[in-house]
């Protein structure tokens, strides 16, 4: 089928173009970028007046609950196309975890049928999500695995992680690892500080992140092996990361987009909405995310999407799981946090397009002729109220609860296929 | 589109603490932390009242009559559960004692739940102690949105908040020494895990009190001390330096995990207060301890049992201070 | 308005005092605040040995549930024995009645007295309970919605105004 998508403001962080035109679909892929190829003919014109044509969104981390909660993965999906995502890595610690490849098998082939965004399932690191064994990572790789994680912590054990580095160098597959370290964190709910200290919260200080970046990098200083760090949440993090890549240490980092904007004294009285891993850190760790972003020390922002069901939340905070829905607070957060810090609405793109999709090797998240036809119409400026009812996962739970959010998919299409499209569009 | 339109609006009212209602009226007790100065003083001098009702042969007054008061105690404690249930009598309530860790709770029945249905049995007042900070405020705000008539008073959530101590504390200090505004009080012990500490600062410092210390190793503080208005010692002797009160902390072994300190000795030898420690305070100190005592580890017996010590009459303060509190709480007649 | 000479119609109470109370061992007890200050002046001008008792009657009263406790709740204290002893209960302004009934219970947690009797400055009617005032100072017909207060000066001279509620 031939698309045309006309009267927008083309946006295409890859290529760095930002201007107003049309966008022409052939099939699956893109047929033109300005103005229509010779000799098109639209089946259906998607009408892009007043809003910004862009790469689909590629969200680094989304939890859709499958294997696990029978039917969840068809919901989250609509809620990934109605936040514009045309891409979600889904991490590995679903029940079971991800790490044989039945299961690898089984999701992608749910995923394929809920007709919603691609999945680029992340196979465990280690049998079980353990830490002890290492998981079968090349056969899983061979089944659509894009990378392995060992989600909540490093493995206690620096030799495995050694061993895992060397044999994932072996066959250039990348390891995804969270900066924790797991004796440091121990109980710890909150971030180490004055508000934790006031409410009296167990805390994680900040040591906890930056002593397991350091035996990262010296393991891939070791090993050579590649290495995504997910979630930063510190300045001195992000200081640490950002001398790992001056050194050339084949390194990048992804933050959660709530840490670009919330900081622990939202906490509030004890908000278990605000009850997030990693945990809400102080005013200077929030700056210092938004100027790793901007000198490009920290590569993307993701949405750590977790659907967790109102009864999980209403619990002291310490008791409470952490996480937010997010996969359709992603795209107005990311917009917000370009428009309070001066940047372009094509730089604050490519966290969550270009560059996501670069780490991930994947052929998406840019807008060229002849590249995979996933593309986000969205009114930049359309206001709307996150409540239970206006979003579509099943987790309902997230610090924005109530807000009103300026930023708004009018049409998420994959490859070519108009998946989504707002109410009251053409 | 008006760009102005575009702020993001925040729904939640930050500005009332969820403690107070729409009258600034005190419906629960949650904390000291944000508690208006006024408030406090008038729960102080309500207890002056009360300490002259114990004081008669007849030590009841009507005023909570035909009100039920549950005692929820999700962690164990004796003394602070007899003591509420003593206030609560003297003022004529009916009072339930919910031994939750055998009930419902450990079915598997969630804490809201448990709330619905006591507040189903026209439970007015809940008195909750629990082992996780914040807990009361969950309940709290529960109530407010189901049962605005409902009041929760915190016996202790955590290392939070122990507010009736906190306030407690104060009338004992008032008693003995009159006037906030020209001691020194120094706070000695577990900090780190303690909510009798965290709210006796609030309570001094929102008090008046110009110099507030808090002694221990660099293991039992906390951060942020500083912004809380205390100023952090970790030698004992210095620390309690012509104090006018000192306050001594139980060391708490249930609830340190790792290692904090390496032994009750060690402890003892550099922080516990005896009587030649007990010379370098002023004269006429008094020495406080929110009890149950750890003798000889924190605390000498010669002190705990020496002329400076006031720890029984906090006892008796400790009734009436709760019977105050209960009765002002229960003055509020709906959270909005 | 009336005018009401709060002095003169303390002697004539005090004159019924006398009458009323003669040869009796009598123990006063004032109600905050004017009733203390009568009743300070009672046992001056009858030679009573025992302190006068003071009664708060916030913990006694009948509207906590519509009106809460008072924000200025101050200590009560009787240090004489009531049980069997004869008390002058001593009141500002006798109205409702409540006052008097909150009275006599908080009494009644001290002890059980022989009996008691009400001495009220003004007994400006409006009964809602069956109370009577003893020995009354003065009668007097006012509308509801003013209020009549006791006052006394620095001198200790006592005074009565008269308030319109709201003001």
């Amino acid at each position: 089928m031939n698309i045309a998508i006309t009267g927008g403001r083309i946006v295409d962080p890859a290529s760095g173009l930002d201007a107003d035109g049309g966008l022409y679909i052939a099939g699956n892929r893109i047929a033109g970028i300005g103005s229509a190829p010779d000799g098109f003919k639209a089946d259906r014109t998607l009408d892009a007046k007043g809003a910004v044509v862009a790469p689909g969104l590629v969200d680094l981390c989304a939890r859709l609950r499958e294997p696990g909660s029978e039917g969840a993965l068809k919901v989250e999906m609509r809620a990934a196309l109605a936040g514009g995502v045309t891409g979600v890595v889904c991490p590995p610690d679903t029940d079971p975890p991800l790490d044989e490849p039945g299961l690898v098998r089984m999701l992608r082939q749910r995923s394929r049928e809920s007709a919603g965004a691609r999945t680029y399932p992340l196979g465990a690191l280690t049998v079980q999500l353990k830490g002890e064994v290492l998981a079968e990572i090349q056969t899983l790789a061979e089944t659509g695995c894009v990378a392995f994680m060992q989600t909540g912590s490093l493995p206690h054990d620096n030799g495995m992680l050694l061993q895992a580095m060397r044999y994932a160098r072996t066959f250039d597959l990348p390891l995804w690892l969270r900066p924790v370290e797991d004796t440091l964190a121990g109980s710890g709910v909150a971030a180490a500080g004055p508000v934790a200290g006031r409410l009296g919260l167990p805390s994680i200080p900040v040591v906890a992140e930056t002593v397991a970046l350091h035996t990262i990098f010296e393991l891939q200083r070791a090993t050579g092996a590649r290495v995504h760090v997910c979630r930063l949440s510190s300045a001195a993090g992000v200081e640490a990361l950002r001398q790992a890549k001056r050194e050339g240490l084949p390194v990048t980092a992804d933050v959660a987009i709530h840490h670009v904007h919330l900081i622990d004294v939202d906490i509030g009285f004890f908000d278990a909405a605000y009850r997030l891993d990693p945990p809400l850190r102080a005013q200077r760790d929030r700056d210092a995310i938004v100027a790793g972003l901007a000198d490009g020390t920290i590569d993307a922002i993701c949405s750590d999407h977790a659907p967790l069901s109102v009864e999980e939340k209403l619990l002291p905070f310490g008791e409470a799981e952490p996480g937010a829905s997010a996969l359709e607070t992603l795209l107005p957060l990311t917009l917000k946090w370009a428009k309070e810090n001066g940047i372009t609405m094509v730089q604050a793109l490519a966290k969550v397009t270009s560059r996501a999709a670069e780490i991930l090797g994947e052929d998406t998240g840019r807008l060229a002729v002849g590249a995979k036809a996933d593309v986000v119409v969205f009114d930049p400026a359309a206001h709307w109220q996150v409540t239970p009812e206006s979003l579509r996962s099943a987790g309902k739970t997230t610090p924005y609860l109530g807000y009103e959010l300026q930023g708004r998919a009018r049409y998420t299409l994959v490859g070519g296929d108009v998946r989504y499209e707002a109410a009251g569009s053409r | 589109m008006n760009d102005v339109v575009s702020a993001v609006i925040n729904p939640r009212s930050r500005g009332r603490h969820p403690q107070l209602n729409s009258h600034g009226e005190l419906h629960h007790l949650l904390t000291i932390e944000g508690l208006p100065r006024a408030i406090i003083e008038r729960i102080l001098t309500t207890a002056d009242s009360f300490i002259n009702v114990a004081a008669r042969e007849v030590k009841n007054v009507p005023l909570l009559r035909g009100k039920s008061v549950f005692n929820l105690f999700f962690e164990n404690s004796t003394r602070t559960r007899t003591t509420f249930e003593i206030a609560a009598r003297r003022l004529s309530a009916d009072v339930f004692n919910l031994d939750i860790m055998r009930s419902s709770a450990a079915k598997g029945e969630s804490l809201l739940d448990t709330i619905d249905n006591l507040t189903a049995m026209q439970a007015d007042m809940f008195v909750v102690r629990h082992a996780t900070s914040g807990a009361p405020y969950l309940i709290a705000q529960h109530a407010s949105q189901t049962a605005p008539h409902v009041h929760v008073v915190n016996a202790g959530d955590g290392r939070h908040a122990h507010p009736t101590q906190g306030l407690l504390d104060m009338y004992t200090i008032r008693h003995y020494k009159k006037d906030f505004r020209n001691l020194t009080v120094a706070i000695v012990g577990d900090i780190l895990h303690s909510r009798v500490a965290r709210s006796d600062i609030h309570a001094l410092t929102t008090l008046g009190v110009p110099e507030v210390r808090a002694v221990g190793p660099l293991t039992l503080l906390p951060a942020g001390l500083e912004q809380m208005g205390v100023r952090v010692c970790t030698k004992l002797d210095e620390g309690i330096r012509d104090a006018d009160v000192i306050i001594m902390l139980r060391l708490q072994n249930e609830r340190m995990r790792g290692a904090l300190l390496p032994s009750a000795q060690e402890y003892f030898a550099n922080y516990g207060l005896t009587p030649e420690r007990l010379a370098h305070a002023k004269p006429d100190v008094i020495v406080m301890h929110p009890g149950p005592m750890n003798r000889g580890v924190e605390i000498d017996s010669r002190v705990a049992d020496g002329a400076a010590a006031v720890i029984l009459p906090q006892v008796t303060f400790g009734i009436a201070v709760r019977m105050a509190v209960l009765s002002i709480v229960a003055s509020s007649p709906k959270m909005q | 308005m009336l005018e009401l000479d709060a002095e003169t119609i303390y002697r004539t109470l005090l004159t019924r005092a006398r009458e009323a109370y003669a040869g009796e061992d009598l123990k006063l007890v004032g109600v905050h605040t004017g009733g203390v200050w009568l009743a300070e002046r009672l046992r001056r001008d009858l030679r009573i040995d025992a302190p006068v008792g003071i009664l708060d009657v916030s913990f006694y009263r009948d509207d906590f549930d519509r009106s809460g406790l008072k924000p200025d709740v101050r200590p009560s204290q009787i240090v004489f024995e009531v049980a069997d002893s004869h008390i002058l209960l001593v009141d500002d302004v006798l109205a409702s009645g409540r006052t008097v009934r909150a009275a006599m219970n908080e009494i009644f947690d001290y002890g059980r007295p022989a009996c008691i009797d009400l001495a009220v400055l003004i007994d400006r009617g409006g009964r809602e309970l069956p109370v009577a005032a003893s020995i009354v100072g003065a009668t007097i017909e006012v509308p509801p919605d003013v209020l009549v207060v006791l006052t006394r000066d620095d001198d200790d001279r006592l005074h009565l105004t008269m308030e319109t509620r709201g003001e």
